[in-house]
């Protein structure tokens, strides 16, 4: 149906009831719907990860998924993840070592880098490199991002950062 | 951009999404992880009146190997390829492939049906199917057809998966204890569209290639299983019968000029990746020329 259909599903742990029209994003939903602008929309074709979220646990790229498909799922927005203080110690790591500038790709790569810290407790730079390499940042040159990434792992790991 | 407006239907089994390929046809469009489909549609270069979402059906799902042959659902993401232990042992040349397809947050999406449907001309699973000599396997109403991955594959983003036949799996021989694999690409970025990549398979006896497959992607209107290699399997290789390899590989390809790499660069590099993995999986770095053959 063209017309809008009725999803439920819990977005950063609150249930959400919703009429959807098929075509619509998840990104758009979050941001227009939900007022989650934190979710930020760059290329809208999956280059630029600037939209990364959490599905069920996963990292995916909500410009990629339509509002529609998200019946019973649970998704999680950088909204979540900062208010719930998980991603604290990389946020600040961010701030102290100049990961971000304007901060457009931030909310997505902050999220990207969670997903490899919680896979891998003491990833090497070029791993960070490889799990980051769907992430455009266009001010850092990604150097700082690597450093901050790097330092909260070892931070979490209990080394000096 | 925004996709246009459309239907939407999830269904549950594969009949259900026979009975509506019957009646829609190519109005319809097979949702599956969406990570082609949904760009495709955001940039308006496709408009299906209605999308057939087939992410719930669990028959589709999922790895098994039974009497020499490695099956695998048209709906096994790549990052279940990526983590299989089935996969690394039975088919290592697609384990290490996988890795190369996009990023992290896409591979969590994208499956192998809808990577194969889809028949990008510079995709890396297309290319491993010609090498691993895969079975696609296809449903429709009428009944189930197994196409073999060198038939398959019919141009750019073309194939002959009819409009009203579904990908159901894909079927693999596993690899035997002998063969070895190479896999390598160039891409602007890592995980971006390849310029040129090669998946190759082999045996050997002794120092010389018994079987060679050269699947090379990224170099033309459809991946293509190099009828080049015939001049490096029977006898140990020599510089000269790579150079005669690579000179029928120029012959044989018609790369495109693009803004990611001009036809001579693509030329150049498909040259170099033949040369690379012969000297790889041979053990022979003598053979690896830098230089432009």
């Amino acid at each position: 149906m063209t017309a809008p259909t009725p999803i439920s599903l819990t977005v950063n742990g609150e249930r959400i009831e919703a009429q959807v029209l098929p075509r619509l994003n998840l990104a758009d939903f979050l941001r227009e719907h939900l007022g989650l602008t934190g979710t930020h929309i760059g290329c809208e074709h999956g280059y630029c990860g600037a939209c990364t979220i959490r599905v069920n646990g996963d990292i995916v790229r909500a410009c990629l998924m339509l509002a529609v498909q998200m019946e019973a799922a649970s998704v999680e927005t950088i909204e979540g993840l900062s208010d719930s203080g998980e991603i604290a110690d990389l946020q600040a790591a961010f701030k102290d070592r100049n990961a971000l500038q304007c901060g457009y790709c931030t909310p997505g790569m902050l999220i990207a880098a969670q997903d490899l810290l919680l896979q891998n407790a003491t990833p090497s730079r070029e791993d960070i490199r490889e799990h980051l390499s769907g992430n455009y940042c266009r001010c850092t040159g990604y150097h700082a991002i690597v450093d901050a990434v790097e330092a909260t792992a070892r931070g979490r790991a209990g080394l000096q950062p | 951009m925004k996709a246009s407006a459309f239907s939407y239907t999830r269904v549950s089994n594969v009949v259900a999404a026979l009975e509506l390929l019957a009646v829609h046809g190519t109005a319809a469009k097979i949702l599956s992880g969406g990570q082609s489909l949904m760009p495709t549609m955001n940039l308006r270069l496709t408009s299906p009146a209605l999308i057939i979402d087939i992410g719930a059906i669990s028959e589709l799902h999922g790895i098994s190997v039974a009497s020499g042959l490695l099956r695998i659902g048209a709906l096994t993401r790549h990052v279940d390829l990526l983590k299989s232990p089935d996969i690394a042992m039975q088919a290592p040349l697609l384990s290490e492939a996988v890795a190369h397809i996009a990023h992290p947050s896409i591979r969590n999406k994208g499956t192998i049906g809808g990577n194969l449907a889809h028949a990008d001309p510079a995709a890396e699973l297309p290319a491993c199917t010609l090498v691993l000599d895969a079975m696609i396997v296809v449903r429709s109403l009428n009944g189930e057809r197994r196409i073999r991955a060198v038939d398959f594959f019919t141009g750019s983003y073309a194939s002959a998966l009819a409009p009203q036949e579904l990908l159901t799996s894909i079927e693999i021989p596993v690899a035997s204890t002998h063969s070895i694999h190479f896999f390598e690409e160039h891409a602007r970025r890592k995980g971006g569209h390849a310029m040129a990549g090669l998946a190759a398979s082999a045996s050997l006896a002794g120092d010389t290639f018994a079987k060679l497959h050269l699947g090379f992607f990224g170099i033309g209107e459809m991946p293509l299983l190099a009828k080049a290699a015939d001049h490096l399997t029977g006898k140990p290789v020599t510089a000269q019968m790579l150079a005669d390899a690579q000179a029928a590989l120029n012959a044989e390809i018609n790369p495109p000029d693009d803004q990611q790499a001009s036809a001579a660069m693509r030329r150049y590099l498909a040259r170099q990746l033949l040369g690379r993995c012969v000297a790889t999986m041979l053990g022979r770095p003598d053979l690896e020329a830098r230089k432009s053959a």
